[in-house]
Formats: C-alpha cells, sequence, structure tokens
C-alpha cells in the first residue's frame, strides 16, 4: 500500500497496536470519485476518519481572478456537475446585483423552472448513488429514467445535458417554446406517478430502513456548528432554505414548503430528498402557470465590476452557494469567493462516523450526498 | 453399445472419468447458463437490454467472456503469498464439483448414490470457507482479509440454521439418502408443505451462506471494493465465479430434493415422470429457485454485519430448534 502520510501513521502506542489503517479512497466505489479517507479501523469499527482533499482540485477560484468576469462563467457549471444550472444562476445574479442590472420577468421564470428541473435531476442522482452505496444496484437505473427526461428537456433550451451555461447577465440565452412547456407538464406528471412505486422500492424496504434509521444522526447544534446547509441541515429538523430565508429571485411569487426531518438520520435526510422533489414540482408548476410574456433579455451594457465587494447566495440542490466577489473597477474579478455546500456538509464526516461500523459509515457518507470536486474546486 | 455398457458395468475407474468430466461440464454450463440468465433478466428488472451484441439476444457473450478470461494473464501481487493465492481458487472449485457428485438429476441420473448423500454433500458445501479465508489471507489486502473474515463469520453463523432444518426432514424421513428422501415425497407431499418453517429458513440461509444479496457481505462492493476476490483477475477470478454458480446451483438442488419432491412430477402424477422428464423436473424446480434468488439480488439492499448476525442467531436458530423439537415429538406420537 506504500507509506500512508496521515496523522494517524505516529500511532506508536503498543496498546493501540491492533489498530490498523485502511485507504478508502480515490479510487473506491463508495467515495463517488476522488475523496480519500484514511481510517483508524479496530476490527470492522472506523476509530479515527481522515478525509484527504485535493484530488479533484482544478484552481477555479484562481482562474476567476485571471480573466473577465464573462470568461470564468463557464467554470461555474463544472463546479458541481451535479446540479449546475443553481451555480449559473448564482454567478449571473451576483454580477447583476453589482451592476445593478434588472432582469425582465419572463426570464426569472425560466431560470427559476431551469433551476427545479436541475434540482430534481440532481435529486435523482444523489439517493440514486446513494442506494447503490446500501448495495441495491436497480433503483438508480429508475431514476435516471426519469432524470434523462430532463435532462431531454433541458437540453432543448440549454442545449446541454450536464454543464450549463443557458443563464445570461441580464436574463437568459433562449426563450422556452410551447413544445417545451408541454414537455415539462408530461414530466411533473410521470415523476408524480412514479413516487408510488419508489416508496414500495426503496423507502418502504425493511432492509433500506434498517440501514439508515439511526444511523448517522447530526443534532441540530452539530450541523449548526459546521455550517451544513441543504439536505444534510434540514434533515436535522432546521427548515433553513436560502429560497424562504433570503428570498431571490422570483421565488417570492410561489407557494412551496420546505420539507424538514425529525431525528436527523440518514432517512431523514434521504426522505427530505425525496419531498423536495414533490416541493420542485409544484414550483416548477405555478413557474408554468404564471409565465409572463415579454424579453427574455435585458439590454447590458459593457460590465465594469465596480470597486468594493458583494455577494450573493443561492439555494443549490446539495445546500447553500454563495459567491463573494471583491472587484477593482476592472472587468477582472479580484478575487472571488465560492463558499460550496458539500465542504461543510463533509466536514461532519469525522464526528459523525467516529467509532461507527465501516458499513454506517459508507451509509452516513452516502446520505450527505457530496459531490468531490465540489468540495476541491 | 452393450459393449460399452459392459466396460462402464465392470471397471469402476472408467465409470469414475466419464462422471467426473461429465459433471464439471455440467458445472461449467451451469455458470454460462446462470451467467447469462442473470445478466438478462437483471437487465430486465433495471430497463435495460442486457448482452445483445453477440449472437441473437447475445447468448454467446458468456462463452465469449470464458474466453477472455482464459486469455488474460494471472497477476500475483508482489507481496502476496504466491502459493496459497493460486492455490485459493483450485480449493473454491474442488469441493463443489465434489458436491456435485452426489446430486440426484433423477432415479438413474447421478454419478453416486451415497448412504449419507445430504451430510457429505453439506460437508463440501462448507469447505468453501477454506478457500475464501485463503484467497482473502494471501491477497494481502485489508480489503479481502476483511470479505474473508466476514465469510468465515456468516458461513459459521449459517451453516447451523441450515442443518437444524434439514434435520427436521431427515427426522421424518429417517434417511440422509437422497434418493429415499425423493421416494418419501412420491405422492402429492412434499416437504415445503408440512415443514413449511424449515423450508423458508433454509432458503435465507441457503442465501447467506451462497453469499447472495443481500447477504452478499464478503463481497460487499461499495464497502470492500470486491471482498475476497479483489486482487484476482483473470481466470482464477472466473474460477471464483464459477464456483459461486456451482454453490448456488448446490443449495438449490438440496432445497429441490429435500422440500420439492426432487425428480417427481408435480401433483404426484405418475405418467409425468421417467428418467428423461425426471431430470426435465428437477432441472424446473432447481432454476425456479435460482431465479427466484436472481429476483432477489436485484431488488433487495445489503444488511449490515451486526443485522447479519443478528437474523441468524437470534431468528433463524431458535425457529429451527423449535421446528425441530415440534417435528421429534409429532413423529414420536405417530
Amino acid at each position: 500500500m506504500g507509506t500512508l502520510t496521515t496523522r494517524f501513521s505516529t500511532i506508536q502506542d503498543p496498546d493501540e497496536k491492533h489498530k490498523f489503517l485502511l485507504n478508502m479512497g480515490p479510487q473506491h466505489p463508495c467515495t463517488h470519485g476522488v475523496l480519500r479517507i484514511v481510517l483508524e479501523m479496530d476490527g470492522e469499527y472506523a476509530m479515527g476518519i481522515d478525509p484527504i482533499l485535493g484530488y479533484g482540485h482544478r484552481m477555479h477560484e484562481k482562474m476567476a481572478e485571471c480573466r473577465q468576469w464573462s470568461g470564468f462563467y463557464p467554470n461555474t457549471g463544472r463546479i458541481d456537475y451535479g446540479g449546475a444550472i443553481p451555480y449559473n444562476h448564482g454567478y449571473c445574479a451576483l454580477i447583476e446585483r453589482m451592476a445593478g442590472i434588472e432582469v425582465p420577468e419572463r426570464a426569472e421564470y425560466i431560470r427559476v423552472i431551469t433551476v427545479e428541473l436541475n434540482r430534481i435531476a440532481s435529486h435523482f442522482l444523489g439517493v440514486g448513488a446513494y442506494v447503490i452505496d446500501l448495495g441495491a444496484f436497480t433503483p438508480i437505473l429508475y431514476m435516471f429514467d426519469d432524470r434523462e427526461d430532463i435532462l431531454d428537456a433541458l437540453e432543448d433550451i440549454t442545449g446541454s445535458r450536464l454543464t450549463y451555461c443557458h443563464h445570461r447577465v441580464g436574463g437568459v440565452s433562449k426563450d422556452i417554446d410551447d413544445l417545451f412547456i408541454k414537455r415539462t407538464r408530461a414530466i411533473i406528471k410521470n415523476i408524480r406517478s412514479r413516487f408510488d412505486m419508489y416508496d414500495r422500492l426503496v423507502t418502504g424496504n425493511i432492509i433500506f430502513q434498517k440501514r439508515t434509521k439511526d444511523v448517522g444522526i447530526i443534532p441540530v447544534e452539530m450541523a449548526r456548528r459546521y455550517g451544513a446547509t441543504g439536505p444534510v441541515l434540514r434533515g436535522s429538523g432546521l427548515g433553513f432554505d436560502i429560497r424562504k430565508n433570503e428570498p431571490y429571485s422570483v421565488y417570492p411569487e410561489f407557494d412551496f414548503d420546505i420539507p424538514t426531518g425529525e431525528n436527523g438520520d440518514a432517512f431523514d435526510r434521504y426522505m427530505v430528498r425525496m419531498l423536495e422533489l414533490e416541493q420542485s414540482l409544484r414550483i416548477i408548476e405555478q413557474a408554468l402557470d404564471k409565465l409572463p410574456d415579454g424579453p427574455v433579455m435585458a439590454k447590458v451594457k459593457r460590465v465594469k465590476l465596480q470597486p468594493g465587494d458583494c455577494s450573493f447566495s443561492v439555494e443549490a440542490a446539495r445546500g447553500m452557494l454563495t459567491y463573494y466577489l471583491v472587484g477593482d473597477g476592472s472587468n477582472v474579478p479580484y478575487k472571488l469567493k465560492i463558499r460550496v455546500p458539500s465542504y461543510s456538509n463533509l466536514s461532519l464526516l469525522e464526528e459523525l462516523c467516529k467509532g461507527s461500523l465501516i458499513a454506517d459509515l459508507v451509509s452516513a457518507m452516502g446520505s450527505l450526498d457530496l459531490i468531490i470536486p465540489e468540495i476541491d474546486r | 453399445m452393450d459393449f460399452i455398457v459392459d466396460i462402464i458395468a465392470k471397471y469402476s475407474l472408467v465409470r469414475i472419468l466419464i462422471s467426473f468430466s461429465l459433471l464439471i461440464a455440467i458445472i461449467m454450463l451451469n455458470a454460462i447458463v446462470m451467467g447469462y440468465l442473470e445478466r438478462k433478466i437483471c437487465a430486465r428488472i433495471q430497463r435495460r437490454w442486457g448482452p445483445m451484441e453477440v449472437g441473437v439476444q447475445g447468448w454467446m457473450q458468456m462463452f465469449l467472456d470464458g474466453v477472455k478470461l482464459l486469455a488474460k494473464q494471472l497477476i500475483v501481487p508482489r507481496e502476496a503469498n504466491p502459493f496459497l493465492f493460486r492455490m485459493a481458487p483450485l480449493l473454491c472449485f474442488t469441493p463443489v464439483a465434489m458436491a456435485f457428485a452426489v446430486i440426484p438429476f433423477s432415479e438413474s441420473f447421478y454419478a453416486m448414490d451415497l448412504n449419507i448423500g445430504l451430510i457429505y454433500l453439506l460437508a463440501m458445501g462448507s469447505l468453501n470457507v477454506f478457500a475464501i479465508l485463503i484467497a482473502g489471507w494471501s491477497s494481502n489486502n485489508k480489503y479481502s482479509l476483511f470479505g474473508a473474515l466476514r465469510s468465515v463469520a456468516q458461513n459459521v453463523a449459517y451453516e447451523i440454521p441450515i442443518l437444524l432444518s434439514l434435520l427436521a426432514v431427515v427426522l421424518v424421513t429417517t434417511s440422509f439418502n437422497f434418493k429415499e428422501i425423493v421416494a418419501y415425497q412420491s405422492g402429492l407431499l412434499s416437504f415445503w408443505m408440512c415443514q413449511p418453517v424449515a423450508f423458508i429458513i433454509f432458503l435465507v440461509a441457503g442465501c447467506a451462506e451462497t453469499n447472495r444479496v443481500p447477504f452478499d457481505l464478503p463481497e460487499a462492493e461499495s464497502e470492500l471494493t470486491a471482498g475476497y476476490f479483489t486482487e484476482y483477475g483473470g481466470f482464477s477470478f472466473g474460477l471464483f465465479a464459477i464456483a459461486e454458480y456451482g454453490n448456488l446451483f448446490i443449495m438449490s438442488s438440496v432445497a429441490t430434493t429435500v422440500f420439492l419432491g426432487g425428480w417427481n412430477g408435480p401433483f404426484g402424477l405418475d405418467f409425468y415422470s421417467g428418467p428423461i422428464l425426471g431430470v426435465f423436473w428437477f432441472l424446473l424446480k432447481v432454476f425456479i429457485l435460482m431465479l427466484i434468488m436472481i429476483w432477489v439480488r436485484w431488488t433487495y439492499p445489503r444488511v449490515r454485519f451486526d443485522q447479519l448476525m443478528n437474523l441468524s442467531w437470534k431468528y433463524l436458530i431458535p425457529f429451527s430448534l423449535v421446528n425441530l423439537l415440534i417435528t421429534a415429538f409429532i413423529v414420536k406420537i405417530i
């Protein structure tokens, strides 16, 4: 295995000789990408957990400082490839806030529709991958079936399927047509009809419940301490959602709920994601009903970033995403800080899983729904 | 023709050679058929097509996969124990081939008729543990060792309910001989009707004994990458896969013989049975059981290790003991 240079490698205490190091990742089936975790194992129990990051580091924040703000925009879709549109939305809204640009109402509606569609696709990805972690291979293929419809619909208006560049500063690049609306309504109907099947296949499955209930319990206090957001925080019972608590775009015009869990265990986090699907469908339905006419792009003059700083938060699929930008009067950002949800959610892991079985570690980590390249950026 | 029959009857060595080459052919064929069926059925369960490229509906896929595995280099990890590392797949495969010797495909189609057929078969089945332990230890990989340790604990725990549930039947038949057990069920009665608890316990424990989902902890993919055969490639990996399907076949055929009436036709109808039809009924029952296991595998998640142990020690063993006691009591009265 080679030498492991971690903080555990100094253990020389003779009482601890029976402990050993287990290297999980960066190419382990349950770490979803390139997370590496070094575990200090005592039999099947993980007594020490040391996540090692950086295998997917792409210098996004530095790249932002080296080019015009518009040149960085395509990068935003690559930070979280699971749910990319909220990242586009946040960046565009940030520049708009900084330059004081008014966005046409129709464009905001289209943004909300695409963001929520993307959120559903992202939750399907996260939940499906989680169930694979628990050993059931079939549900993810049903979920990808639904996700495929969404990706097809999004492909029609954005031109891409995974890393989007549809939103623009001042609006969106392409208007939606009647075909898309018809298609989206069909998708909503189809997904609603499948909830019952997911309930029977996954949620009601006794083995699934045994593997997730009372596993990886995050108390609210602990979630706050680590700055966890998104379904991880809401699963602990705190209904914090940027869409409600710090409304942006046209979200105040829609009627939707924030589902929360009770115990903060892995099952609650899973349930929050499944319930959020229905809420996202409600938002899309209302947005399609209320969709106003008009242009989808404002007249935008050349944007210079004002000296000073500005930040904008949106609710991404995995939690709170904040862009913080410092401008210096040119059109190149002086500094761009991206606060991604998975980073805080991962930092929970050590306290969460200390002393748990390796199977529970896999279950708890999967329920955090991490996207590793987002953490590394 | 008579000449050949004479030779076979006269020289037992010839008989052994013929039956063993036939058995190995059956094991290989079983692995190919089951591998193909598993891939096709799991694909249908998951709304995919499965293998479609090679031949009609991809029926040649498994043959070509076998050729591919044969052509691959056998890699021994640098710090592994090379002798044991190469030995383990053979040790895994041999008991399966030996256990096949006593499986009664029909009244006259079997390799060996032992008075203690059931005991012999279970003994061969439990040798599997050694191969897995050796494979896990000699690989010098922590994940492999984890898988091997889990496998040993699991197999020890689940052999007890298997034995106890079979004993309940043996108490009634008073014989370990497969022929007599089947002969006992020649009428309308099969043991799954009068011993339903034992039948269910046997199926669950058999699922665990053959390391199938939801009890596939020794090879739990998302936790241990591939468990005890993480380091194996090429045909040594192939031997593990063949042995796995062989074990599945053995478990299903024990269930068929002991609980489902073996080669007897359904509903005790005499004109449905015979040497050829007997094989047909036997294989039909065995394959129905194996397909049920495939169905379960592609539907359920995996249990956790402590839950697995609890299931055996807290539920299966006490229930099978009670079942055994009740059976003994009833047999004594009657």
